[in-house]
């Protein structure tokens, strides 16, 4: 299996995509070669336009281009696409319901050295906050190149989460994706765990992990935080003892209160969150970064046997 | 063309319609809906390509009212354009109406942009803008501006980004009446010399009497003109304009008449 980043792989999907559909357009805040949507623009430089550093009025730029009949795909950093621009995000996208895909870049603490100031871990909260949002991250290249074009499908405003570090394959290229259905990745036993991003490969670690000690939990991939697969996540929580979430975000308002949310509903159990204690992170390498912030397979590991004892 | 006289009138209606909306919504933002009147009037009666048979489509002219507030404005100029009648006016504002406090294009036939949080109509403009270079049509794009609304720093993003990819397709209208809901722009946060500032973000740039018809006609027929670079209509006006008690007093900005204020203003609207 390959390894790459989830921005590579959009990169690469939003250059054939382009291509492919003369309505796509593509904007850019200053980050081509960042966000790699400068693959579009080799691709396709007539469409895709550089709106330079000033996130809020790009996104409402898309919005004006979403309401001439354009497919539009806007690219930032996930603290200025979504943190930044929120506002425009939800009023002069989501309010009209506009055809707008803010793919978002960088996220979570895997961003690395550039450190607190750049790390988003609070985008997943507020995207799937708004009305009329679809908010999506992808976990490997072949889910992203599915989601990039699930999301072309799809006629409304959607969020996608993609990371800067790269990501071990989870899926072969051209699988049957669906927007706002869960994967599941293995079944076990006893526990479950709901994973989204890069934490979906840290969560199938932790299986690899656990099967020396005899524990054998299930995996699902929650690709579609928003609507998220209420279906089967009540399904799964009436399988298992322990229900466990991880994701590259806070804990509060991402996944694990999103899966809290459904259960609460239909199925209340306790739920163990592994996530960004919410606390910003700092400078440092993505691996001494999700160490130090409780993000391994060690750690979803421990909080399987913790919630099973 | 429109002679100024049938300008006028159209104006009057829309100017009357927005005293008995914002009178019987008790709520609502009389001051910059009344200085603008002029300009729409000249804008859906003679300038855009914008008529019964194209209105549901994006294939024609469009208009962003991005300064929101002044909803009653675009909501009476699209009744006196036939595309909403007198008894959607009466439900403004209220609850279960199409026409929301700020505009929301899905509700309402003619509303082109979804608008209300300042600085963000300006931006969505030169979208549609630059959509329309992407297409190669040659519709144009016009957007009505508060002068209070340009203190918010994405009117300067929008601005660089229409002048970057040289949006002679997009018109800018700057309603200039001077004042904003804390008072005279200068006192609460001087945005001036608008003239001067979008000159230097490479905009043409025209100063006119925006209640003077002539003025406003022409300035559409020179920004026509303009190759190469979007125009910015400077329109000098009077908030309130028309009645006189609302006349060049902040204290209307966002605020209902009563019953005998809305009387004594449809008169003075009708001559009398």
């Amino acid at each position: 299996m390959g390894k790459i980043a989830t921005r590579e792989a959009y990169g690469k999907a939003l250059a054939k995509l382009v291509l492919e559909d003369e309505n796509v357009i593509v904007l850019d805040a200053d980050l081509t070669k960042s966000t790699k949507t400068i693959d579009a623009k080799n691709a396709c430089p007539k469409r895709h336009f550089n709106m330079g550093i000033a996130e809020g009025n790009m996104m409402a730029v898309a919005a004006g281009m979403a309401a001439s009949g354009h497919v539009v795909y806007a690219s930032s950093f996930a603290m200025f696409a979504a943190g930044r621009a929120f506002e425009q995000i939800r009023n002069s996208i989501c309010y009209p319901k506009l055809n707008v895909k803010v793919c978002a870049t960088h996220a979570g603490l895997t961003v690395g050295e550039d450190g607190a100031s750049h790390q988003a871990i609070e985008d997943l909260a507020i995207m799937r906050a708004i009305p009329n949002m679809t908010v999506i991250q992808p976990c490997d290249g072949a889910e992203t190149e599915a989601v990039i074009r699930a999301v072309h499908e799809y006629n409304g405003p959607c969020y996608v989460r993609l990371g800067r570090s790269a990501v071990e394959d989870v899926y072969e290229y051209g699988f049957d994706y669906q927007i706002g259905k869960g994967n599941v990745l293995h079944e076990g036993s006893k526990a479950v765990i709901f994973a989204t991003g890069c934490m979906v490969q840290a969560a199938l670690q932790a299986q690899a992990l656990l099967k020396e000690k005899g524990i054998d939990p299930t995996i699902v991939d929650i690709h579609t935080i928003k609507p998220i697969d209420e279906a089967l996540i009540v399904e799964m929580a009436k399988k298992h003892d322990a229900i466990i979430t991880c994701e590259e975000h806070n804990v509060i308002g991402g996944l694990g209160s999103a899966v809290s949310e459904v259960l609460v509903r239909h199925e209340p159990k306790k739920v163990t969150m592994v996530g960004v204690q919410d606390t910003f992170g700092e400078s440092g390498t993505p691996a001494a970064l999700l160490k130090k912030y409780g993000l391994t397979a060690e750690d979803i590991a421990a909080a399987v046997i913790s919630s099973l004892a | 063309m429109e002679t100024a006289a049938s300008l006028h009138e159209k104006a009057t209606n829309i100017r009357k319609n927005i005293v008995k909306m914002v009178t019987k919504a008790k709520s609502g933002h009389p001051g910059g809906s009344l200085s603008s009147a002029d300009i729409l009037s000249v804008l859906y009666f003679n300038e855009m390509d914008i008529t019964a048979e194209n209105v549901d489509s994006i294939d024609r002219d469009r208009f962003v009212l991005s300064k929101g507030h002044a909803s009653p404005l675009l909501y009476a100029t699209l009744c006196e354009k036939g595309f909403l009648d007198e008894a959607d006016l009466d439900t403004f504002r209220q609850i279960d109406s199409k026409l929301q406090g700020h505009p929301n294009m899905n509700y309402v036939k003619g509303v082109d942009m979804s608008t209300g949080s300042l600085g963000q109509g300006i931006s969505c403009a030169v979208g549609m803008a630059l959509s329309n270079k992407v297409k190669g049509n040659d519709h144009r794009v016009y957007t009505l501006v508060g002068d209070g609304e340009s203190e918010e720093g994405q009117v300067w993003e929008a601005a660089m980004a229409a002048a970057q990819y040289k949006l002679d397709n997009l018109v800018a209208i700057i309603d200039f009446n001077g004042l904003q809901i804390d008072g005279d722009i200068t006192a609460v946060m001087n945005p001036t010399p608008l003239d001067k500032k979008f000159e230097a973000f490479n905009w043409h740039v025209i100063v006119i009497d925006g209640h003077d018809y002539e003025q406003i006609l022409d300035a559409f027929k020179e920004a026509r003109e303009t190759k190469g670079k979007p125009t910015m209509i400077l329109a000098k006006t009077i908030k309130g304009k028309g009645v006189s008690f609302m006349e060049n007093n902040y204290a209307w900005h966002g605020s209902a008449p009563s019953e005998e204020q809305c009387a004594q203003a449809l008169k003075e609207l009708d001559g009398e």
